[in-house]
């Protein structure tokens, strides 16, 4: 079905003051109607402030190396026993 | 002068109301499931539309509601103009359907907005704003498919020389209109003219010569193609099958 539009990752900036976060994605031929489909697709109901859209492939994502050492328990705090007067801690 | 104003939101009610029948049909059918959304949501707003008119138009003349006037009459009852019932064809026959309708719709309601009737002039200024949102749509692939491929340049012109015929229409006097002085407005040709013209240009599109309205059709008069006659066979099914159905 698709003629291979490109793929573009869309921002929506909730409210002013805030940043902009991932709404979601969509195809367009280009940035013009990329903006356009967003209106439709993801700030239809005034879901937003602005928006960005960017293409798909500008985007770098992290891989593993963001994954927490899994022969490294030292670092996640497990071994504390909490004590007694402080629920909070 | 009430069954004149009657007749009137009629009209406008008819253009919206078939208008958003043929865009609807291709809901989960456009070349793209973008395409599909922002139609559907075209289509939307002029049922809206359609919705708000021919409440009105039912209430001046006091008889039924918004589904009878669009359930319940035959084609030769319905004030469209014949350019919204053509068959949408090629996308691009309906990209430059969109474009010619809502270049007339957009300069027209924004007249209306100032109507000396309330009721006529808070409807267009709420149907104005989503025109222009039409108007840009339809000119966004206008420029796209003209300045596109030697496909879509020669489909686009194919469809834009196909159509102009039914455009002229829009602009013939109306009898109606003319005994509503300061309620119904004008539409301004020289306006659409402009705006259908810089959209045609930029899409590198021929603009084609002057041409009159195909013989004998005469949509305000509720002269139609047959096309309406499909339309509202489809349209029209389930309220003959069930009379007075409610979702």
């Amino acid at each position: 079905m698709s003629a291979g539009w490109p793929l573009w990752e869309v921002f929506v900036r909730p409210r002013r003051g805030l940043a902009h976060t991932h709404a979601g994605s969509l195809h367009a031929p280009d940035a013009a109607m990329a903006l356009r489909n967003a209106r439709d697709l993801y700030t239809r109901r005034q879901e937003g402030v602005s928006v960005w859209v960017v293409p798909s492939d500008a985007v770098v994502a992290s891989g593993d190396e963001l994954d927490p050492a899994p022969d490294k328990p030292y670092r996640h705090p497990t071994y504390y026993s909490v004590p007694d007067g402080a629920p909070h801690l | 002068m009430s069954a004149d104003l009657a007749l009137y939101a009629l009209g406008l009610g008819d253009d919206a109301l078939i208008a958003a029948q043929r865009l609807g049909e291709l809901y989960a059918s456009s070349p793209e499931m973008e395409e599909d959304v922002a139609l559907a949501n075209i289509a939307l707003d002029q049922l809206g539309a359609a919705r708000l008119l021919l409440g009105y138009a039912a209430e001046l003349t006091g008889a039924g509601d918004e589904d009878t006037l669009a359930f319940l009459r035959g084609p030769a009852e319905f004030r469209n103009h014949v350019l919204v019932e053509l068959p949408n064809g090629d996308f691009a026959v309906t990209v430059a359907k969109l474009l010619f309708l809502a270049a007339w719709q957009r300069p027209l309601y924004a007249r209306l907005a100032a109507s000396g009737d309330e009721r006529l002039a808070g409807i267009a200024a709420t149907a104005g704003l989503e025109t222009a949102y039409h108007l840009d749509h339809a000119t966004q692939w206008t420029v796209r498919l003209g300045d596109g491929t030697p496909e879509s340049h020669r489909r686009m012109q194919d469809a834009i020389d196909r159509l102009w015929p039914y455009t002229r229409e829009l602009f013939v006097a109306d009898p109606v209109a003319r005994r509503l002085p300061g309620i119904a407005a004008d539409p301004d040709r020289a306006e659409w003219t402009g705006t259908v013209e810089a959209a045609l240009a930029e899409a590198t599109l021929r603009v084609p010569g002057e041409a009159g309205v195909p013989a004998g059709l005469d949509g305000r008069a509720g002269r139609h193609t047959e096309h309406l006659t499909e339309l509202l066979d489809e349209m029209q099914r389930l309220h003959r099958a069930h009379p007075g159905a409610r979702w």
